[in-house]
């Protein structure tokens, strides 16, 4: 399958002012960010910058307190996602919504993003393909067979057809988080979301992964990628973000971000990342 | 001791605990289980209004006595016009009991269940209510099978509390054998021996439930 169903016109995403506080702690400090169709922007960082925070955000795990999250429209809506073919706003800032009408409000963003978690977040209690088609059979209510012929063909772009009826407990790292990308291209997103990816693997184990999410760039899939990788980032990203304190230090080209970065704090993060590999 | 006592004695006490004590727990364990569910997920809800219910059933079961709970349900309802015959007392009131104790143990294992497990089902789409269905609940009952079968054995015992509302299992019928025979020592250790063996046979089939559902576990 290739995103190609989506219009050509028009950002997937664009994100206005948003912040997000944990008590105290304000995390997010009015980020914006902008991801054209197709492209791929790699968000970096030192640990606690909110790069996971945003992402949350944009898959609807977090409520941000104030902001915009605008999801561009759909060419053709798929039947399981009614009114894909308008774009999709949310606005967290102003009068507080209803519970229930916040609790649409996410989900219909999660409808239209799909996330591949840092430590996997497989369901134990399911096998590999179980693991893929749940949601599209369960919450998207597509025919189980169409489905399951989508899921196993997606597994064996990946190299893990043959585990098919595994467990998830049967595999290692990297095989499981191979899944769990599947698992996150069979809801058909508009948007594919990365949180550290490979943060939670044995280093032989990395590349595999690498390598999948690579193709899927070249595709042409629209991702947010939140990375340590930076040499990943340079081959892949179309636009790098570099956060700090919650907010947005310096963005750009990947190679002039990663290659020449213009602002101090930037400089002293690359060097010190490159030097600990 | 007499065994010819033993032996002919034997028949209306495993009756007794065919026809009494293992409908009356399986009834009452089942019934049991639905309230326990109900009431841990109220617990677990956002609902200010449900949590509170929720824990104040199990401060009431667990705060109280179990032959106390019998007594009110048989004895006492009656007194405000509400009569209920001795078997449906008794489940009620050990469903009543398992509820309580059983929630604190569903409630455990939902919240043993990782945060991540949840996210991921919202990932996929899914309410709230369907991934504590079809992800979170799964997982919190294989967690939760050792503790359930510490309160399903309990239980077994338990229902012998209910000769004293006059239904007939089998320590009512060990009671009403030693009466007659005045071998109080040996209906009692028999009445025990088997509720023993019942133990042991559960035990059995916890040990081979936990197997199966440890099947997508790594050991």
């Amino acid at each position: 399958m290739s995103p190609t169903d989506m219009s050509p016109a028009g950002p997937v995403l664009q994100v206005r002012g948003l912040s997000k506080s944990f008590g105290s702690n304000q995390v997010l400090r009015g980020i914006d960010l902008e991801v054209p169709r197709g492209k791929v922007v790699a968000l970096i960082g030192p640990s606690g910058s909110g790069k996971t925070t945003i992402l949350r955000s944009l898959n609807g795990l977090e409520t941000p307190d104030a902001g915009t999250v605008t999801v561009g429209a759909r060419d053709a809506a798929p039947a399981s996602q009614p009114g894909a073919e308008k774009p999709l706003i949310v606005d967290f800032g102003g009068v507080a919504p209803s519970k229930k009408e916040l609790a649409k409000q996410l989900s219909a963003l999660r409808d239209r993003s799909a996330m591949v978690f840092q430590q996997y977040n497989l369901f134990p209690h399911k096998t590999v393909l179980e693991n893929v088609i749940e949601g599209p059979v369960q919450v998207q209510k597509r025919p189980r067979a169409e489905v399951v012929a989508e899921a196993e063909s997606l597994l064996t772009r990946v190299g893990m057809l043959e585990k098919k009826d595994a467990h998830p407990f049967e595999l290692s790292g990297g095989q499981q988080q191979r899944v769990g990308i599947v698992r996150a291209l069979a809801l058909r997103p508009q948007l594919l979301l990365f949180d550290e990816p490979t943060s939670s693997l044995d280093p032989e184990l990395v590349d595999d992964v690498l390598i999948v999410i690579k193709e899927l760039a070249e595709e042409g899939w629209t991702m947010v990628i939140v990375t340590h990788e930076l040499a990943f980032a340079r081959q892949t990203a179309d636009e790098v973000v570099f956060m700090d304190g919650g907010v947005v230090v310096e963005r750009g080209p990947a190679s002039q971000v990663l290659r020449n970065p213009k602002e101090e704090r930037t400089q002293a993060f690359v060097r010190r990342l490159l030097h600990e590999i | 001791m007499d065994f010819d006592l033993f032996w002919s004695s034997l028949g209306p006490l495993l009756l007794g605990a065919v026809q009494g004590t293992i409908p009356l727990t399986l009834a009452s364990f089942a019934l049991g289980l639905v309230i326990a569910l109900v009431i841990a997920i109220m617990r677990i809800s956002p609902n200010k209004l449900a949590n509170a219910v929720g824990r104040v059933y199990i401060s009431l079961i667990r705060g109280t006595p179990l032959l106390v709970q019998l007594f009110v349900i048989f004895y006492g309802l009656p007194a405000v016009g509400v009569k209920i015959d001795p078997w449906p007392s008794a489940i009620i009131a050990f469903s009543l009991n398992v509820g309580g104790y059983a929630a604190e143990i569903i409630r455990a294992a939902i919240l043993s269940v990782p945060r991540g497990q949840w996210e991921a089902g919202h990932m996929i789409g899914m309410s709230r209510n369907q991934a504590l269905l079809r992800i979170i609940l799964p997982q919190a009952a294989r967690v939760s099978v050792p503790p359930l079968s510490n309160t399903f054995i309990s239980l077994v015992k338990d229902t012998s509390l209910a000769s004293l509302i006059l239904v007939t299992e089998l320590f009512r019928v060990a009671q009403q054998v030693a009466a007659f025979s005045q071998e109080f020592m040996l209906l009692y250790l028999e009445a025990a021996l088997i509720y023993w063996v019942i133990c042991l046979v559960l035990s059995t089939a916890q040990t081979s439930v936990e197997k199966r559902l440890d099947r997508y576990v790594a050991h």
